[in-house]
């Protein structure tokens, strides 16, 4: 009887969450679906009509998308492998013991905290700039020639600024699963003669690869939707050499009033993100006990 | 002898990582710097670390001459405004879930998280063209409603593993003494949920805050916060590196010392409770 009024209580506490997550996450997504098989364009008001799959043949045959596609690949691939090399080893420095061990954390923690447009603006000016960034007085001061980074090297140069946000992430995740590792079991590996790097591989990675690999997962969600940092550089440029799919169908939804276009560019991201995120869902659900 | 290694070696570690930290830390620190300057001086090459003429008139140039304190509050009133109000939905569902759990509770909560998954851009042509229908672009409401929902999922996740570590035995015995469900609420529960409410408010307000996808595609002047403030400098090509910096700063502070008061939080937070 108690548990029976419980159960109603909470299931009225529940259904605002669940009735607008529901809302949220259908209504644009069927919206979506619908206009991915329209002919339509806010420029031409009242043209609309169905076209079947002709948005997704002309979203795969156009080359840009699959210029889009490698660039978003290339930038999730190239700031996943510096997070987690760096963070690791990072991690693992940070976990040695050292004076002034707190300070140096916010140290590294920092730029997560740092908004994407304030980041990415700070990094073109002030470091990157051709002529009077920081790094070209670097160059300079070391006898190499400045190199103009937006123009020589425009994905690199998104990977560097973007990796830069997401190693501390990467790094404090890592350095949180390290220190829940047993200190006996690592002195007893001592003992029994292992040295530094078969302490690494055979007791400290069996016991991070769990955390690394929600790193990469997470870290792969958010990457696949980097937009402000591209908006504010490049703008996609030079050509689309850093347009990824994110930056693709905002051109195309919101700068050409392709609407069809642009959600049919949408499903494919969707369909993409899910790919990844069934693998984070499992991994999520395997830990918890509800 | 072998305290004597250890100490070496600890020297030696603590000058490697506050040599790596320092240039992880570094653009920050020019930023903080380079906002003092005269521009002059901020583009001068060599560049000038310490020996400028300080000054505070980037700060002053920046609130009066480009409505920094318009976009403050506008960040303010939405990354506040949708905490506030994903807090007041999620904590009795969260509530709920945590206490009162049935076989179809982990499957909520997985649906949940996978809303999250959903790449904005997939909803980005619908969510626009709702929004002008009903005229909710560049709206405070319309940008609370979406930070709301976009961060709904982790509010109710890390709401839910506070809420778990909260030991049932007590409100058995409460509801055993015949308190009320809303007796249980405010005299047993809210007091031992502040501390996961309070953790889970300070990183929302930062996700919140740092949101730059929506409120750069949803905003123009009225609503728009910080993020698209700072985006308005990447357009002239002139070198205001010193306002761009001072900006920056204002933008990033009350943020970054949030942020480092909230490290721990932030491991569970985004990880959804898989890394503690």
């Amino acid at each position: 009887m108690a548990t029976a009024q419980t159960q109603t209580a909470a299931r009225f506490m529940m259904a605002p969450a669940v009735l607008l997550l529901l809302a949220w996450m259908i209504i644009p997504l069927s919206m979506t679906l619908y206009f991915s098989f329209q002919r339509y364009n806010l420029l031409m008001p009242g043209m609309e009509y169905f076209t079947g799959f002709d948005n997704y043949r002309y979203f795969f045959a156009n080359p840009n998308f699959w210029a889009a596609l490698t660039n978003t690949l290339v930038l999730v691939g190239g700031v996943l492998a510096i997070t987690l090399i760096g963070g690791t080893l990072l991690a693992l420095l940070l976990d040695q013991p050292m004076f002034g061990q707190g300070i140096v954390r916010l140290l590294v923690i920092a730029p997560f905290f740092v908004m994407p447009t304030v980041s990415a603006l700070v990094w073109k000016n002030m470091l990157m700039h051709p002529v009077n960034g920081f790094f070209a007085w670097l160059a300079r001061v070391f006898g190499f020639q400045p190199i103009d980074w937006f123009a020589q090297f425009p994905m690199f140069s998104i990977i560097m600024i973007v990796a830069w946000q997401w190693l501390p992430f990467a790094t404090l995740i890592l350095l949180t699963a390290l220190q829940s590792l047993d200190e006996e079991q690592r002195e007893a590996a001592g003992m029994d003669g292992a040295g530094p790097l078969s302490l690494f591989f055979y007791i400290i990675l069996p016991h991070i690869a769990r955390a690394l690999t929600v790193v990469m997962l997470i870290q792969t969600i958010f990457l696949l939707s980097i937009f402000a940092e591209i908006l504010v550089t490049t703008n996609g440029g030079p050509g689309v050499a850093t347009t990824n799919l994110t930056f693709l169908i905002y051109m195309q939804s919101l700068l050409q009033f392709d609407v069809g276009l642009a959600s049919a560019g949408g499903i494919v991201a969707v369909i993409l993100a899910n790919i990844v995120a069934i693998f984070l869902l499992r991994i999520v659900g395997k830990n918890l006990e509800a | 002898m072998a305290r004597a290694i250890s100490t070496r070696r600890k020297i030696g570690f603590t000058i490697l990582a506050w040599g790596i930290g320092l240039v992880i830390f570094f653009p920050i620190l020019w930023t903080f710097l380079t906002s003092f300057k005269p521009e002059g001086q901020a583009i001068a090459i060599p560049p000038r670390f310490f020996d400028f003429d300080w000054t505070l008139a980037n700060y002053e140039t920046v609130q009066s001459r480009s409505n920094y304190f318009r976009h403050f509050s506008n960040s303010v009133i939405s990354a506040v405004g949708s905490t506030l109000l994903g807090l007041l939905i999620a904590i009795p569902a969260a509530w709920a879930m945590a206490f009162s759990p049935t076989k179809r509770t982990k499957d909520v909560l997985m649906w949940m998280l996978s809303t999250k998954m959903l790449p904005a851009v997939g909803v980005l042509v619908p969510i626009y063209l709702i929004f002008r229908d009903l005229r909710l672009l560049d709206t405070h409401l319309g940008i609370i409603v979406v930070l709301t929902m976009i961060n709904l999922p982790i509010i109710i996740w890390m709401l839910f593993t506070y809420f778990k570590e909260i030991p049932v035995d007590i409100l058995e015995a409460a509801r055993m003494d015949g308190a009320s469900l809303r007796q249980e609420v405010v005299h047993v529960l809210t007091p031992m949920a502040v501390p996961g409410i309070a953790s889970t408010l300070l990183l929302n307000i930062i996700l919140a805050w740092n949101e730059a996808f929506w409120t750069l595609n949803l905003t123009t002047t009225n609503a728009a916060p910080l993020t698209a403030f700072i985006a308005s400098y990447s357009s002239p090509e002139g070198l205001f590196w010193a306002k761009l910096s001072a900006a920056s700063m204002m933008a990033i502070a009350p943020i970054l010392i949030m942020g480092w008061f909230s490290q721990k939080q932030l491991v569970r937070g985004l990880t959804f409770g898989a890394v503690k």
